[in-house]
Parts: structure tokens; sequence; C-alpha cells
């Protein structure tokens, strides 16, 4: 037990000094300046926008870079789509897998090109190499880089004085990709594959087992989408168990880069902002907001887990909870995993969530429910937790009784307004689609397990789809997949599909478009000089009430939610 | 007007050249590379006996309940490496309690002949339970040394003998910090074969 604090406290210490070196680093990218990779990209942009036809200067206001922004996403989701219905005719299709059912296909490309890798798929049993690298890990690096772009723009609209532009999408997306996703990706991916993490073009082997069996190995290019899958807080696996396959996630130190991997760049984009609004103090106050809840969350989650289940005290078995863990990441590491995956939009697991305890369980769903601000998805994360900064500022200017203000500019009645279309949208969406899919029979047929459990599965499948993250209590189904070679007879449910479709979309680009409009408005007033009496929000009290509104607007929406299912099973010994 | 036209074709232009950079390129020269520079581990850390091929050393295979054999963890699929999934049953599941008592009187019954001691309290937990991957290759130390015994009785060994083998096979935490240590199953049982064949 001692063991795992340490390990937790440790983590946290590199976290925190990587922080400043990657949130410079990203800062300056933002912000077009040299790094010490611009003499060897720096050609290659330059080409990229040549061959776009685009100025990298040519500044864009709030409706013009969300239109470039829209207009890419739906060319980047008709192009997924397109390869996940033709797989059977592409190259690269060793095992010989058929194409996508269409509700299926239109879940998937909704999933990817949203960030959230929600998987209603198996990979190994159902998707080609082609499929998996060319649509699945494209999208990967892009719907990352989008929510990072958007970021960047959102910080040009608060530190723009009197201006309307908030940068050009088409620059923001490619130096993002060359000059963080990829590099950091490549990297990664080779030492990944040096530790095991399989990367090969060859099609599976079946070999006779040393006790005289069969088994068969499936392989794949998976180191390459292992690496840009944690970076890009996407979290769709190669294969159907995720991180938890050795394959994908082969040992104690492939874990713990995973882990750094998922964080390091929403951990290292409040470093960024501050230093891109010149007061890193108002960073490290964000981060301290987001580093509080998710030591709560780890603690929680590792504390349930090693009380161990109801089910297997049924059983007289010892011991902390192993249902559903690898011995190589044990509860410390699996439960690390879980917050880190939640509070980040990744959403990868090590461990199968479905069988966590009920308060362990709870956990990734609390994080989820904070609407992924807890550092959340790359960009998404923070220009999350800004809106609820605006909200929190608007708040305790309420309290005061003073104009409500942040980094000198006034948030008045339009930016209240978007903030929270910014803010309910999400809640809204899990809310009313949670509650559709348990009210009849197209909806409860995805639901595996009986009782308290089963409300679980269905509010964890909307909660995670709304808020972009992908993980799952993954018995809840949306596909079956007959044993049959070449996908024959595999079906998709229409309503799980569908319904998930819409919401992943609905839960990804109507938020966005919220805060880039705030963005859009606060460009272009004037900054006021910081006052006496102006509220600061870079100070400890902020932080306190930041922290607050983050966890009431939360528990409010959801609390009763949480009572009917996890809850209920954290507080009983009761079998279902 | 002009403006959305403009956007399309950039738009158009710009996914083909990266879906060229980052879904070709990329995952092809990481391919390359690896295959160089790490051509067992990017190949899978195939297990090879007298030159044949008997599965990976990374993931975990049946051991069909063969006495003279350490058993790995209880799988929801049967060790299969190309169809994964998970048990998915509720930490208040009856069923799955039902599961973990099949499996705890298995392990009494297949562990207790040889060490008669053997108590229900006694048993480690990932004894009964499955894991995530349904592969793991690994069981925990407790596991591995109640085992030996079967295993060092079978075999004809000295019991020290089989759990230093035990001791040899046990990875570690990452710098002695990190992760859980956990003793791998195919390895062990290797290196039992050539020890002691049957």
């Amino acid at each position: 037990m001692a063991q795992g604090w340490l390990q937790f406290a440790l983590f946290l210490v590199l976290l925190t000094a990587l922080v400043p070196l990657l949130g410079t680093y990203l800062a300056k990218v933002f912000q077009g300046e040299r790094v010490f990779l611009t003499p060897v990209l720096g050609p290659i942009e330059r080409l990229g926008y040549r061959a776009f036809r685009v100025r990298p200067g040519d500044g864009q206001d709030w409706k013009a870079y969300a239109r470039s922004l829209l207009v890419f996403s739906l060319l980047s989701w008709l192009l997924l789509y397109l390869i996940l219905r033709t797989q059977d005719v592409l190259p690269l299709n060793p095992e010989g897998f058929g194409s996508g059912p269409w509700n299926l296909s239109f879940n998937t490309a909704s999933s990817f090109v949203t960030n959230t890798n929600w998987q209603y798929y198996g990979g190994e049993t159902t998707l080609s190499y082609f499929a998996q690298m060319a649509g699945l890990a494209v999208q990967n690096f892009l719907s990352a880089a989008v929510g990072i772009a958007v970021l960047a723009a959102v910080v040009r609209g608060f530190i723009a004085r009197s201006a309307s532009s908030l940068g050009n999408f088409w620059a923001d997306l490619t130096r993002i990709v060359l000059y963080v996703l990829l590099p950091i990706a490549t990297l990664a991916a080779l030492v990944l594959a040096s530790q095991g993490v399989v990367q090969t073009l060859s099609g599976s082997e079946l070999v006779h087992t040393l006790a005289g069996g069969q088994q068969t190995l499936a392989f794949g290019p998976v180191a390459s989408q292992e690496a840009i899958k944690e970076l890009g807080t996407n979290g769709g696996g190669f294969f159907n168990v995720n991180s938890a396959f050795p394959f994908e996630n082969p040992s104690s130190f492939t874990n713990l880069l995973e882990i750094f991997l998922m964080l390091s760049i929403p951990a290292s984009l409040p470093y960024a902002f501050g230093r891109m609004i010149g007061n890193r103090r108002q960073g490290w106050a964000i981060y301290a907001a987001m580093i509080a809840m998710f030591v709560v969350a780890v603690a929680v989650v590792f504390a349930a887990e090693q009380h161990g289940s109801p089910a297997q005290h049924a059983a007289g078995i010892g011991g902390g909870n192993m249902e559903g863990k690898e011995i190589r990441n044990g509860i410390a590491q699996s439960s690390l995993w879980t917050a880190v995956t939640t509070v980040t939009s990744t959403g990868a697991v090590n461990a199968a969530f479905d069988s966590l305890t009920g308060i362990g369980g709870l956990v990734p769903l609390a994080n989820l429910s904070t609407g992924e601000v807890i550092f959340g998805g790359v960009g998404s994360g923070l220009y999350g937790m800004l809106m609820l900064v605006l909200l929190t500022v608007f708040i305790a200017g309420l309290m005061v009784g003073r104009t409500p203000e942040f980094l000198g500019k006034k948030i008045e009645a339009r930016e209240v307004k978007l903030v929270l279309v910014a803010v309910l949208t999400t809640p809204l969406l899990v809310l009313v689609a949670t509650a559709w899919a348990v009210a009849g029979h197209d909806g409860t047929m995805s639901i595996y397990n009986a009782g308290p459990q089963g409300f679980s599965e269905s509010l964890y499948a909307y909660m995670s789809q709304a808020n972009n993250n992908g993980s799952a209590f993954a018995g809840y189904t949306g596909f079956l997949q007959p044993n049959a070679p070449g996908n024959a007879g595999a079906e998709g449910f229409d309503f799980a599909n569908l319904l998930g479709g819409v919401v992943m979309l609905l839960g990804r680009f109507l938020p966005l478009l919220a805060v880039l409009a705030v963005a859009g408005s606060l460009a272009g007033k004037r900054v006021a000089p910081l006052g006496a009496g102006s509220f600061r929000a870079d100070s400890p009290t902020f932080v306190v009430l930041l922290i607050g509104v983050v966890v009431i607007v939360a528990a409010l929406t959801f609390f009763p939610a949480f009572l009917l299912g996890p809850a209920v099973q954290g507080l009983t010994d009761q079998l279902f | 007007m002009n403006g959305l036209r403009r956007d399309l074709t950039t738009a158009a232009t710009a996914l083909l050249a990266f879906t060229l950079l980052l879904g070709l390129a990329y995952p092809l020269a990481t391919t390359g590379v690896a295959q160089l520079a790490f051509p067992g581990a990017a190949d899978g850390s195939k297990v090879e006996v007298d030159g044949r091929v008997v599965g990976s050393e990374l993931i975990g295979q049946d051991f069909g309940g063969e006495p003279g054999y350490f058993q790995g963890r209880p799988s929801a699929t049967e060790y299969s490496a190309n169809v994964t999934y998970f048990n998915n049953l509720g930490p208040n599941s009856r069923e799955l309690a039902e599961f973990f008592a099949a499996q705890r009187d298995a392990y009494l019954k297949r562990e207790g002949r040889y060490d008669p001691g053997l108590t229900v309290a006694e048993i480690p937990a990932d004894a009964v339970t499955t894991s995530a991957s349904g592969v793991d290759p690994q069981i925990s130390v407790a596991n591995a040394r109640i085992q030996a015994r079967r295993v060092a009785a079978v075999r004809d060994l000295p019991l020290e003998r089989v759990l230093a083998l035990v001791d040899d096979h046990t990875e570690g935490r990452f710098a002695g910090l990190f992760g859980e240590p956990g003793v791998n199953v195919l390895k062990l049982n290797v290196a039992l074969d050539q020890e002691a064949p049957q």
C-alpha cells in the first residue's frame, strides 16, 4: 500500500518537472517562434503552406477560423467513413476482413474525428492494417491537433488588444502536427517497439504452445499507433482490450511511459498559457486546481480497489480487486492509469473498468462529469477549463459586487451566455441520451450486467461519448460479431451506434464553437490596467473557488445519476 | 461562398498530405526502423524451443492444467491472442462471485494435494481472477511459490531448485519502484522443461 503511494508521489514530481520544459516549447510553437527543430522542419512546413495555398500570417476572425476547422473536420469524417466502408478492397488487409456495417462505421468515424475513440468494434478482429494506419491513426493526430489549435486560438483571443484575428487555422494545424505531435510520437513509437510493442506488417501467426495447444498471435503496426493514441489523448486501442494487451503495453516501464504520454501535453498547456499571457502564476494556478482534483481521484480509486470487491469477498478471497487487472500493473498502476485516462480525455485502459469496485468505478465517471477539464483532452481540456475560469470570475464578481474581468478584459453578458453554452451542452447531452437509452428496449439491449451495474454501463457510455473520452464499462455492446471469417454476419446496433455518434459530434463541436465565439468576443475588447480593486485570478483563493465551481457544476448535474449506479454498489455487499 | 470554396480546396489538399505523411510515411518508417533496430521485440518477442516457435514471452498461454507446468491466471478468453475481450462482470455480480468460488475450489484441489495446509485465505487474488488482457503472461510471486510444490513433486525436483527458478523468472518493478513484480509463466515452464524434461 505504502509502495503505491510512493509511486504516485514520484510520478507527480516527475510530471511537474516536465511541465515547464514542454510548456515553454508548446508556447513557442503556438506563437510561431523558432525552436530547435525549425532548421529541420521549417522547409517542410513552408512546403505545406505552398501546397495548401495559405499564408500563415493571414489572420482569421473566429468565424473564419471555425469555418476552416469545420470544413476540415467534415472532410476528415468523410474520408474515414469511406476507408472503413471499403477496407475489403484496400491494401494491407492480411486477415481479409470485410468492411464495417454503415451504422458501426458512422459511430467509429464520428468517434475518431472528435478525438473520442469510443470503440464498439474490436480492432484485431475487424480492421485492416490500412484502416488502422491511414484511417484511425491519421485522425488520432489530426483531431488532437484541431483541439490544440483551438486552444491556441482562444489564448490569442484573450491577449489580443482590440483585434479580431485568432490566428490562422491551417498554420496552427500544420505547426502542431509537425513540431509537436509527429516528433514526440515517432520517438515514443520507437521506444515502445524496443520494449516489445509490436510494429510489423506481417499477418497473424499460428503457434503450437508448450502444452500442446494452439494459439494465434495477432500482430500489426501497433507501436506507431500506440504512441499517438496516448500522446493525442485519443485512446483507441489497436486491440480490443486496449493497453491491457501486452503487445500494446508489455511492461511496467511502457506503462509508465504511456501514462506520461497521456498527460504530457494536457499538463503542460496551462504553463504554455501562462507564458503566452505573460503571467506564469496564472498558468500554475490553473495547474494547481487540476492537480488537486487529480490527486483526489487517484487516491479514491486506489483505496477502493485495495479494498476488494463484494464478489470476491463472497468467495472468501482476500487482497485487492485483481479482477480485470494485469499482474505487471498491479492495483497501484491500474489505479493511476484509470485516473489519468479519465481526467485526460484519453480513454485508453490497462484494466477492465466494468470490473472496478463501485467506488473505484465512480471515480472515472466523476472525472468525466467535470466535462474533461482536469487536464482534459489536448487543447480541449484547457479551453474547457478556461470557460470555467470565466464562470468562476463571473460568480466571484457577483459575490463582491464588481464587474467581472479576466486578464484585464471585462466579462459581460454575451460572454457569460456563451460560457454557459460551452459548459452545459455536454451534461445535457449525457443526461438526455442516458435517459433515452435506459427507457426502452433499443437502448437496454446494449446492457450486459444486471442490476445497478447495467445502469452504470449506460450512463458511462453516454458520459464517455459526450465528453469525447472513449473509455467504457465495456460490457455495453453496440456491435455483434458472430464467429465468422471476414466479418460475415457482423452487425451494429442502430440505436447505440447512431445515438452515440451524434452525441460525440455535438459534444465536440457545440462547445468548441461556443469557446471560439467567446474568444472572438474577447479579442475585440480593450485591456484595462489591473487596479487595486481587481480580483486576482492567480491567487490561492481563486484556485479554491475554481475547484468549487468545477465540483459544484458536476455534482449538481450528475449526483442523482451517480446514486442510481456506482454509489449503490459502493454502499452494499449485495450481489445482483 | 468564395471563402468556403477556398477552405474546401485547402482542406482536401491538407487532408491528403497529412494522410500520406501520418498514415503511411510515419507508420512505415517506424516499421522499417523498428524492424532493423529491434527485430525481436518489434516482431512479437517470440520464444523458440528447439528452433520451433512456441509462443511469445509477452503473451500468456494455456497450460491445460498439466501438473508439471506452472499454470497462468484464469482467462475470460481461453488465452486467445487474436480475439480479445474483458470478462466485464461488475463488482457486485453474482455470476462473478460464483466464478471466483469455482476457481477457488479448483485451485485448492489442484495445489492442496501437494500443500495440504493450504487455506482459502492464502489463495492469492490473481489465482482466481481473470486478467484484463486474457493473456496475462505473469502470475504473482505468491501464486508461483504455492504452485512450486506441485511442480517440484511432479518433476521430481528439489523444491529449493524450483523456487530458485521462480526467482530467476520474476520480473521486477521498473526502476525498483513502478508496477508490480510478476513471474513469467511461459519462460519459467520452458526453463523447467530444460532442467527436468518430462
